[in-house]
């Protein structure tokens, strides 16, 4: 086992362990805490593929992260309502059955990426930075237009939506499924990462005329990666609206997708757990520094800077040491 | 008559470009046969680059056709005209360059055989690429840095391993830009020996600064200047033409012959 395998290993654990023992001592808090590290890692595993295996650089993710919560929310509303989301040409209700809403949150984030990926994917750079972040601001300035969901101040979700099996109102079986999601989710990234379609991405990040030259056309190649990742943040996001019980376009703001980057980089980008131990990180910040004062993101802006300016491997590359090329 | 019919492999029709008013490519008219090697000579600035690139597919020429085994692939990217049969080497090393060697061999192998849809079985593990590719490398001679980084590699080793994934495509026509640039003239003389042996294989389109190479190697030679070819024809007929000699041979025939 490599040294980078076992500190994922040990960081998959701990991620697990800490909710367990919190339940175990009747701290739903924490419980909660731990289901917002897995959610939000699993929006930054997204990301991470794209930006770190891809070398797309997205600043448009909370797009995905606010659709799918949107997705979850306005599937909520309507099946408290018992209205119709659409009546015509046939007629479309919301939904109380999560895995429902995990599917049409995954066909939704894919659509739009289809569509902005195939905006933007031609440019590079801070293009590519600056387009997708305009793209992900008209999606933030319809959500804030549209009064039937709620418009600027969001949407309650008054009941969670029900899974098979299982008490999904249930903190402690809550984090257990985005936990366990998480970890899918990981598995499937890094099969992809190995296969052959992994490889070309690789290529397309590192020297996309190369590829070209070996007879892959690098854009679909980006665009299919780009879909899976905002996929992948999309879900993240159904699961963080109903953990909240709100969604809002907060969740659809360019802070958001400024935070999902964070996690990315805070970790390690490109590597796979990376954005795992990103995600903790932030928010074990944002709860003891910020529980003892306002200013812990000046606390992050120091981490951030030391990462960026010393330790481009991030957490996991300071764990782990640098990443293998072979 | 089909193209291949007249045994050619590219056929530049009438290809212009231009940049402003700057026409750095005017008109250019050039063939090259199966299992020849076709030099593309010039001084510096005749628009070597830009032929190159409209052949290769990264531009787009004004007017004028490209033809490939006898497919019109003007209008066809990079990636297609690749995989219709062009291997290229380009001028800079060009590669994956966090990749091992052996990586990037496989990954043309792979280009080739399989192309970029499979998502599940581990590449790395794939036994009939690895053995490919282990073969190709050992044909340059790179077997022993199979599994070093690419950014390891010397100058020489590049230019190699450029070459490599050249060949690892199968390609029917070779575009090799300046393959002998910065190589020593140990590396020139082996790079030279090992592309003449290509010949069988592949037909060629070389752009050499390096003349002993180009007269070493090619069967026919065009020189290009101000984007225009104002010669075309064989070594012999190059050496003894006198419009070549005014352009830009002069000095170099009179010191190499």
């Amino acid at each position: 086992m490599s040294r980078e395998a076992l500190v994922n290993a040990l960081l998959a654990l701990a991620l697990l362990g800490a909710p367990l023992i919190a339940a175990a001592q009747d701290e739903p808090f924490y419980v909660a805490l731990a289901s917002r590290v897995a959610i939000l890692a699993l929006a930054g595993v997204g990301l991470n593929f794209a930006l770190g295996t891809g070398g797309m650089v997205s600043f448009g993710h909370a797009a995905f992260f606010g659709l799918g919560g949107y997705v979850a929310g306005v599937a909520a509303l309507h099946a408290f309502e018992g209205s119709p989301f659409f009546a015509w040409p046939f007629e479309i209700g919301g939904s109380e059955s999560m895995v429902v809403i995990w599917l049409v949150a995954l066909a939704v984030s894919a659509l739009a990426a289809l569509a902005i990926g195939a905006g933007s994917l031609r440019t590079s750079g801070v293009y590519f930075i600056m387009i997708t972040l305009a793209f992900a601001q008209m999606i933030y300035y319809l959500a804030v237009s549209l009064p039937a969901y709620g418009g600027e101040d969001g949407l309650s979700i008054y009941i969670r939506s029900t899974l098979p099996l299982v008490d999904s109102d249930d903190p402690l079986t809550f984090f257990l499924v985005c936990y366990a999601l998480l970890l899918l989710a990981l598995f499937l990234v890094h099969r992809l990462v190995d296969s052959r379609f992994g490889a070309a991405l690789q290529c397309a990040r590192m020297n996309p005329l190369r590829l070209a030259t070996l007879g892959i056309a690098p854009f679909p190649v980006k665009l299919a990666a780009f879909t899976f990742s905002a996929m992948l943040t999309g879900l993240a996001g159904a699961l963080y609206a109903e953990l909240n019980g709100f969604v809002s376009p907060a969740m659809l703001s360019w802070h958001r997708s400024g935070e999902i980057i964070v996690f990315v980089i805070l970790g390690g980008v490109g590597r796979l757990f990376g954005p795992v131990a990103g995600a903790a990180l932030f928010i074990l910040l944002e709860a003891f520094v910020g529980g003892w004062t306002d200013r812990w993101q000046l606390v992050l802006g120091g981490i951030l800077l030391a990462v960026v300016l010393f330790a481009r491997g991030g957490v996991i590359g300071l764990l782990a040491g640098k990443a293998r090329h072979d | 008559m089909t193209d291949a019919a007249t045994g050619a492999l590219l056929e530049l029709k009438g290809l212009t470009k231009a940049f402003g008013a700057l026409k750095a490519t005017d008109g250019v008219d050039l063939t090259v046969r199966h299992g020849e090697i076709h030099a593309l000579i010039g001084p510096n600035g005749a628009g070597k680059s830009t032929l190159i690139a409209q052949v290769a597919g990264g531009l787009a020429p004004d007017t004028g056709r490209v033809v490939l085994l006898g497919e019109d692939v003007t209008g066809w990217s990079v990636a297609r005209r690749a995989r219709l049969g062009l291997g290229r080497s380009f001028q800079v090393s060009s590669l994956a360059w966090e990749f091992s060697v052996l990586r990037n061999v496989m990954l043309a192998v792979q280009a080739r055989s399989a192309g970029a849809w499979g998502f599940w079985a581990p590449v790395r593990k794939d036994e009939a690429l690895r053995a490919e590719a282990l073969g190709v490398l050992d044909r340059v001679g790179l077997t022993l840095r199979a599994d070093d980084p690419v950014a390891a590699l010397s100058h020489g080793e590049r230019r190699l391993l450029e070459v490599a994934m050249a060949l690892a495509l199968r390609p029917r026509l070779l575009l090799l830009d300046e393959p002998m640039a910065g190589l020593g003239p140990e590396g020139t003389k082996e790079l030279t020996a090992f592309l003449a042996r290509l010949k069988t294989e592949c037909g060629m389109l070389l752009v050499e600064h390096d003349m002993d190479a180009v007269f070493a190697l090619a069967d026919r030679i065009s020189v290009l200047v101000y984007g225009k070819v104002i010669a075309s024809g064989t070594v012999a007929e190059i050496r003894a033409s006198a419009a070549v000699r005014e352009a830009y041979l002069g000095d170099h025939l009179h010191g190499s012959a």
